[in-house]
């Protein structure tokens, strides 16, 4: 009789504790990435999908080595945007990490691709340039890259799919006056350094017209070689 | 044979003193390093992908740009021919080994009350660091500042020498959060009024003021309407200094800077310290006569959309009440650094959104998304006059003006 009512208080004060811990944890922000990354969502959709900002890019599903890379350049302000730079100052590595694997861990369905609104030769010539390249002037396919179906390999090279063509033209852009770098050696400043202001917008107005694949995961490590080293793809 | 035993105990002997010593010295490394965080050296001395401690950091300030110094034990571009007592010269007189002026942008008005003791840690700390070669980057400033003897002037009016001296009327933690917040923590570089000269008055120390160049307001620390501590907790003082976060509200801006190189590694014991201290200089102080530029019906349509933007914007996070979920989502109601007369710091918090630092304690922080991209300058003063107005809060309305100028504030 005794031993039961002990037993009785005892789960009585388990309870109680239960009820209080229940009671804190309702006054937390909830555990989770997804409300850690609220000051990253105005801009980059909830699933790191995107928003109707051509500026703003989609997150989702890209390889988080490049997603990581990304934050610690911003975080260093190798790569400038500064509402980024800011958020970013005082975040440790693991932390970037987390975040990075975060959104590469999420799959929204990539956009409907938008109709073009440049003419029918100036994406003949995007096309060309980002499928075979132009061995005369010492440009490579972005396919051997970025790889034959565009959705980037793991761990450092991103998939050019779902991106639209403001976007990608603002980044060329910014590896041909120097403003993004990335680590050493800096294949894709290579790359856009050889493109002219035509190449861009035909090849960024091309990957914009691509519809999402079947399977849209970057391939894993090592399917394919680069044609020359790039720093952000160990090996 | 017994010779030999004993030459090998002698010789023993000689190797635990060595041992000894060596002990000793990594200690007063391992000392000095620790101080050199209290002292933030790194957010200086140390540039964005820099090596530790080469120096090179642009600092702006209204009279051109100066470039902070390599510090490392580089014999040729850094400090490696610098003697202990060369270097006590400079933490405690602000002077090079020849004698010359050095730009108060190195806070050697409050490094002088640092003891001599900790100075050679310091500065041993320093030696055993890597060299680095890298030349100093000379300095952008504009005539006349760019006269060191100009110096001269600002240090009769601004600079007293001397060592930390304890107040015996007080406890010795107190005394050893005194001697870090006035020293090596050089908390009074931001937190005191700045004048025309760039200079702190020591009757202003502590009382606040606008960080020229960036656009924030450091709050005073002594006063309760600011960023006084007289009705914190020990407890909740200690959270933010030490984590970023607390039961009252959160670091930003700069103050988040502090926190990240320095003040996240400091002891439990010294954390204390300087709560002790920082909540016995805060003076009981009234609440401020609420005045208001904003004629008063403009004001109250402010606030009324102020809500409307509130609610669909802040309150998942604030709370409908202002009462956060803290300390991760600080709390706004009764939160002293939204009430403030200057409400550069609010607006701003707004406008760009934040991060606290990422410490041992708050690894993971929660954020605050930007809004200068969503709200209009009508909206941003509506929701600011707004929660310096709601639940009680003593603050006043701010204008869509001020909202706007300090669009354009810079970011790092
Ligand atoms: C104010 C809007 C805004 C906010 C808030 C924001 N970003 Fe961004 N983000 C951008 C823009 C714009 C770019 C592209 C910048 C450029 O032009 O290089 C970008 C780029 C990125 C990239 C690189 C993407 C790529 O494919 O190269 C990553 C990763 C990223 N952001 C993550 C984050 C995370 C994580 C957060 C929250 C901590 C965040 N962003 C908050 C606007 C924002
Ligand atoms: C030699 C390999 C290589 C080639 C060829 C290459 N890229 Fe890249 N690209 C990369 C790497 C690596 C990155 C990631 C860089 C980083 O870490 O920031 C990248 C990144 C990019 C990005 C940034 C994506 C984002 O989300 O911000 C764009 C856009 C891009 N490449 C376009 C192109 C185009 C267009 C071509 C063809 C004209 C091309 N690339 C050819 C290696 C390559
Ligand atoms: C707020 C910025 C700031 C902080 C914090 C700071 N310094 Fe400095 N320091 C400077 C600047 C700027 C100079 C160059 C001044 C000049 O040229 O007159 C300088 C110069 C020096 C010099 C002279 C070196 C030389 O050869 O020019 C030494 C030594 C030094 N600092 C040590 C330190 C130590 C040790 C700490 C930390 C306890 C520290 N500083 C913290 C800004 C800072
Ligand atoms: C996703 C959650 C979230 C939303 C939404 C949000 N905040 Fe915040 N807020 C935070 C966090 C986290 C901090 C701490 C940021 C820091 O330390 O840099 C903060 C800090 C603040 C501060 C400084 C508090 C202090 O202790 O000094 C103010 C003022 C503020 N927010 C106002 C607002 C207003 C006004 C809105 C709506 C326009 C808003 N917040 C929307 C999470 C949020
Ligand atoms: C580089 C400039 C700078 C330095 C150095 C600095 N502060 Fe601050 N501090 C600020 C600014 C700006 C704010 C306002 C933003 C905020 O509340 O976080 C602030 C806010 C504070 C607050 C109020 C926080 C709140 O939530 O009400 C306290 C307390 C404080 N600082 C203490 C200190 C102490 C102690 C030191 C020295 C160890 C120090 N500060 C050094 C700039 C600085």
């Amino acid at each position: 009789m005794f031993a039961r009512a002990a037993a009785l208080a005892a789960m009585l004060t388990a309870l109680a504790a239960f009820d209080g811990a229940a009671a804190q944890m309702a006054n937390q922000p909830p555990d989770t990435m997804a409300a850690r990354v609220e000051a990253c969502t105005p801009c980059h959709g909830n699933k790191g999908e995107g928003t109707s900002d051509v500026y703003f890019p989609r997150l989702a599903g890209k390889p988080a080595g490049y997603l990581y890379n990304q934050l610690l350049a911003f975080r260093s302000g190798r790569r400038k945007y500064p509402p980024m730079n800011y958020l970013l100052e005082f975040l440790p590595d693991p932390y970037l990490e987390a975040m990075a694997e975060y959104f590469a861990s999420e799959h929204p369905p990539l956009p409907q691709p938008a109709p073009s609104e440049v003419s029918k030769d100036v994406l003949a010539q995007g096309e060309l340039l980002a499928t075979s390249g132009d061995a005369g002037r010492n440009i490579p396919a972005c396919v051997s890259c970025h790889g034959p179906g565009l959705t980037g390999m793991q761990p450092g090279i991103p998939g050019l799919l779902g991106l639209r063509a403001a976007y990608v033209s603002a980044q060329l852009g910014a590896w041909r006056y120097g403003t993004r770098t990335a680590k050493s050696p800096d294949c894709m400043q290579l790359v856009a350094g050889h493109l002219t202001e035509a190449d861009v917008t035909a090849v960024a107005a091309w990957l914009a017209t691509r519809p999402a694949p079947a399977d849209p995961a970057p391939v894993p490590k090592g399917t394919y070689a680069l044609p020359f080293g790039c720093g952000s793809q160990p090996n | 044979m017994g010779s030999r035993l004993s030459i090998t105990l002698l010789a023993l002997a000689a190797l635990t003193t060595a041992a000894q010593a060596q002990d000793k010295t990594s200690d007063v490394i391992a000392r000095g390093e620790y101080l050199a965080r209290a002292g933030d050296c790194t957010a200086c001395h140390t540039a964005a992908e820099g090596r530790l401690f080469a120096g090179g950091r642009p600092m702006p300030t209204p009279f051109g740009t100066i470039y902070t110094s390599n510090i490392t034990p580089d014999p040729e571009t850094g400090i490696g021919k610098w003697s202990a007592d060369d270097f006590y010269r400079t933490m405690h007189n602000g002077r090079f080994p020849d004698g010359g002026l050095i730009y108060p942008a190195m806070p050697f008005a409050s490094y002088t009350k640092v003891t001599r003791v900790d100075s050679d840690a310091i500065f041993a700390y320093l030696r055993s660091i890597a060299p680095v070669n890298q030349k100093n980057k000379p300095h952008e400033l504009r005539f006349p500042y760019d006269n060191r003897q100009l110096i001269l002037g600002w240090r009769t009016l601004f600079f007293s020498e001397g060592e930390f001296k304890p107040d015996p009327t007080k406890s010795a933690e107190w005394n050893r959060g005194a001697y870090l917040v006035e020293g090596l923590g050089h908390c009074g570089m931001c937190h005191s009024p700045i004048n025309a000269l760039g200079g702190t008055s020591q009757s202003d120390a502590f009382k606040g003021g606008l960080i020229p160049m960036q656009n924030w307001y450091a709050p005073s620390l002594t006063s309760n309407r600011e960023a006084g501590l007289g009705d914190w907790s020990i407890k909740d003082i200690s959270d933010l200094l030490q984590t970023g976060v607390s039961a009252r509200g959160v670091v930003y801006g700069p103050m988040a800077e502090v926190v990240h190189n320095s003040l996240q590694y400091l002891s439990d014991a010294d954390t204390r310290a300087m709560a002790v201290y920082l909540k016995g200089i805060a003076e009981a102080s009234s609440p401020p006569p609420a005045s208001s530029a904003l004629p008063n019906t403009e004001s109250s349509l402010l606030i009324s959309l102020g809500k409307t933007v509130y609610d669909k914007n802040c309150a998942s996070c604030h709370g409908t009440q202002g009462e956060g979920k803290p300390p991760h989502w600080p709390p706004l109601a009764n939160n002293q650094s939204i009430e403030m007369q200057s409400a550069v710091n609010p607006i701003r918090m707004v406008l760009n959104g934040g991060y606290p630092p990422g410490t041992k304690g708050n690894p993971m922080p929660y954020g605050m998304p930007p809004f200068a991209g969503l709200l209009s300058d009508n909206e941003v003063a509506a929701v600011v006059s707004y929660i310096r107005t709601a639940w009680g809060n003593r603050g006043t309305p701010v204008s869509a003006r001020e909202a706007n100028e300090l669009r354009s504030a810079p970011l790092n």
